[in-house]
């Protein structure tokens, strides 16, 4: 099952390293991988897709957290949550015709033009997997896609419930 | 007044003298001359020139595993790093407390391929409980508090600081602030187990027909053999203990039913196998305890006590985790036990004894003591009677190290010490020579065959400078003996590369650095020989005996089988 992992970790040199290094050594899987510091810049997030049935779930929660620069870490798929992913992508747009088809697809889909060059125009769009997937078949569909680029899903929870530390 | 400013090197002998460090193991190199400058300048903590760096970590582990205290190495980078490997991972897969200070090229040469760079951070990241890139003199004297914090508390391991050249040297100074007093926001282990899951634990044991004790390395560790006894006696439960676990409980205590797993006895795989309830205790059901996973103990309600929530559920599915510190949870669960009023119900429990002592009478840890040859088995009741069962016994890897841990009754934890986990020859004499430096007054034993001995033999430079006067005994039957068992049994009997051919007079060997060698490759004299090995106090005896080099380790489980599918002795299964 697909798992959105979402953990908590001190800023510091050698953490991502870490919980990269654990996925490989104990041959988890990782889907994709996000990091950036949080608003407290002694903090880093890190959004983690991973696939795996239950057991194999609960060692990798377990397995993160022994590391011991954790503080924390969730699994944003077990309660009602907001997942996000970035996509830019570069597509041919060579006449009147594909552009215009490029724009609508953009439009339907809620994506913006951010650039244009004499050939082609790139995208941007946000959304979950499934939208992303199906706006980038739907292009591939119409147009010739040059080149894509993903930044992996980032995840929140709803509600009041906060993946943060406790004051 | 003028503040008192310090080199790195200097912040770094003085953070060790007051974290109390009485031993620092090492070989020193370009990067860590400083720190050796250091250390000629002050009589607080004592250098152990070793004679590989590898040895330098089996040495500090030993002493760990032996005191309980953090054992600390000392390396210089590159060659000197890498060559602690091995003992790292060690400590690593046992759990021992160790704090390994390793040098690095200077902060601007870091990443240029510089002479001597390695990444030892990187390079010992799957085997070290955490690390540290130290970058700064003002972070020295807390890094390696923290180190020592980390390395000390909750499921013990080895940590790694890396200290760049440049950093160490007079060039910058920092004043000595020191806090031994560590709080970490990102690293809190849990202590005491949670009350819901203590109640439902005893609510499992009291329901128990057939209880058994399950526990390892981590009673050990977590000094609470005297408890786990207290425990045991009150359920009157028959008790296993694991290769790590071993003097958990008392090797002759009449509730001690062996050890389990692999070489383990046939009434303690047994047990296991029909029990209804398994209480583990700091042990983490290893592949070389379980046998095939599928087929593992199907009836048993498992409650499983660690202080690592990873061992929990990780091979066998645990009914009733509980989380917390060995010796915490048994007090937690004494109390609970005394607070139900809890009494062993007489008619159940004999049943169970009853059925126990007829796996007992098979006597399966047992030897044919025919013949004239030296049986190695032999050898190990030889030294237990000679030394009366309480010498620290320190073990190598192969046929001798499972003949010790048959043959050798611990009374007492951390009087066996051996590499479970990891399983490396070379182990024995680093780690004994780490025992003797805590304990000069007591016997301490290096158990070893002729291809471990091998591995470190460069030591006995060491015991010579630092008068260790360890007792060796090689159980030598000229070859691999553990690779010829599985060749023998699993290979058709190709023997592939597991003879010893020129191997060294050890006596004269053991003679030409300095020390006393002896051969015995009589059975008459046996007993006699090794008694006078034991009563040379002050110098290393290397006893060479010549042992049967035919014998197999039995029982053995049959691989791919139960717990409890096991070989007796040759072509026998129980
Ligand atoms: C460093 C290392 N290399 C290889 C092995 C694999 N191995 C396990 S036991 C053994 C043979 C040990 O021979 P010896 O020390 O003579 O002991 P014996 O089994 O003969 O008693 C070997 C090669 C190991 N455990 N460690
Ligand atoms: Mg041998």
């Amino acid at each position: 099952m697909r798992r959105i992992l979402a953990i908590l970790l001190e800023n510091e040199a050698g953490s991502l390293s870490r919980i990269v290094g654990l996925f490989s050594q104990r041959a988890f899987n990782i889907e994709s991988l996000t990091v950036a510091p949080t608003e407290d810049d002694t903090l880093s997030r890190i959004t983690i897709v991973t696939k795996g049935n239950d057991k194999i779930l609960e060692q990798i929660v377990k397995q993160v957290n022994k590391l011991i620069d954790v503080i924390k870490i969730t699994d944003l798929t077990e309660r009602s949550h907001v997942e996000r992913e970035l996509l830019l992508i570069k597509v041919l747009a060579m006449n009147e015709k594909s552009r215009s088809e490029v724009m609508r697809i953009t439009d339907i889909f809620r994506g913006s033009v951010i650039d244009i060059g004499k050939q082609v125009y790139t995208i941007q769009l946000t959304g979950n997997a499934d939208k992303i997937n199906a706006f980038i078949t739907t292009l591939a569909n119409e147009t010739e896609i040059i080149e894509s680029v993903r930044s992996g899903c980032v995840g929140i929870a709803r509600g009041e419930k906060a993946l943060r530390i406790k004051q | 007044m003028t503040k008192e400013l310090f080199s790195g090197a200097e912040l770094v002998v003085k953070a060790l003298s007051a974290l109390k460090v009485k031993y620092l193991f090492g070989y020193p190199g370009g990067t860590v001359l400083d720190i050796y400058d250091a250390l000629f300048r002050q009589n607080d903590v004592e250098h152990i020139l070793v004679r590989h760096e590898q040895a330098a970590t089996h040495m500090a582990d030993g002493f760990a595993r032996s005191t309980g205290e953090v054992g600390v190495v000392l390396a210089t980078s590159g060659p000197g790093a890498t060559n602690c490997i091995t003992g790292i991972a060690t400590a690593y897969m046992d759990s021992i407390p160790m704090v390994v200070l390793s040098g690095q090229v200077p902060t601007g040469l870091i990443g240029d391929d510089a002479f001597q760079e390695t990444d030892i951070v990187g390079c010992s990241r799957p085997i070290v409980k955490h690390s540290f890139n130290c970058r700064n003199v003002v972070d020295i004297p807390n890094t390696i508090a923290k180190a020592f914090y980390i390395a000390s508390t909750g499921r013990p391991g080895p940590v790694v600081i890396e200290l760049p050249k440049d950093i160490l040297m007079p060039q910058y100074t920092a004043e000595y602030v020191f806090n031994a007093d560590v709080k970490m926001r990102s690293y809190n282990p849990t202590v005491t187990g949670h009350h819901r899951q203590i109640k439902k634990a005893v609510q499992a044991i009291t329901k128990a027909k057939k209880l058994v004790v399950y526990s390892g390395g981590g009673v050990i560790i977590a000094n609470a053999a005297e408890l786990l006894t207290e425990l045991v006696e009150k359920l009157n439960a028959p008790v296993t203990n694991t290769l790590m676990g071993l003097g958990g409980v008392s090797g002759t205590h009449d509730n001690f039913i062996g050890m389990l797993g692999m070489h383990g006895s046939l009434e303690a795989n047994k047990a296991m196998a029909n029990a209804d309830v398994i209480l583990a205790l700091g042990a983490r059901f290893d592949d070389r305890v379980t046998n095939n996973v599928k087929k593992f103990c199907p009836d048993a309600t498992i409650v499983h006590v660690d202080i690592d929530p990873t061992s929990i559920s990780k091979t066998i599915n645990a009914h009733i985790p509980v989380v917390g510190l060995v010796d915490i949870v048994i007090k937690q669960l004494l109390v609970e036990l005394e607070d139900k009023q809890f009494t062993v119900n007489k008619a159940e429990n004999q049943l169970w004894w009853q059925q126990i002592e007829q796996w007992r009478a098979v006597n399966s840890v047992s030897y044919d003591q025919t013949g004239d040859k030296i049986k190695p088995q032999r050898v190990i009741e030889s030294m237990y009677k000679a030394t009366n069962g309480e010498a620290y016994v320190c073990s190598d890897v192969g046929q001798h190290q499972m003949f010790a841990a048959q043959y050798y009754p611990f009374a007492k934890p951390r009087q066996w010490i051996n590499s479970g986990g990891l399983g490396t020859m070379g182990f024995g004499l680093p780690a004994a020579m780490g025992v003797k430096l805590a304990f000069p007054g007591s016997h301490v034993i290096c158990i070893t065959g002729d291809g471990s001995i091998q591995m470190n033999i460069q030591e006995l430079s060491t015991c010579l400078q630092y008068n260790l006067p360890v007792v060796i005994i090689s159980l030598n039957n000229r070859s691999l003996g553990m690779v010829r068992q599985w060749q023998d049994m699993v290979y058709g009997g190709r023997h592939s590369s597991s003879y010893m051919e020129s191997l060294p007079d050890f006596v004269k060997l053991a003679e030409s650095y300095g020390h006393v060698g002896m051969q015995i490759n009589n059975l008459e004299e046996l007993d006699e020989k090794i008694k006078q090995a034991f009563a040379i106090k002050n110098r290393l005896v290397f006893v060479d005996v010549l042992v049967d080099e035919s014998e197999h380790v039995y029982p053995m489980q049959i691989r791919t089988g139960a717990i409890d599918e096991m070989w007796i002795k040759k072509g026998v299964k129980a």
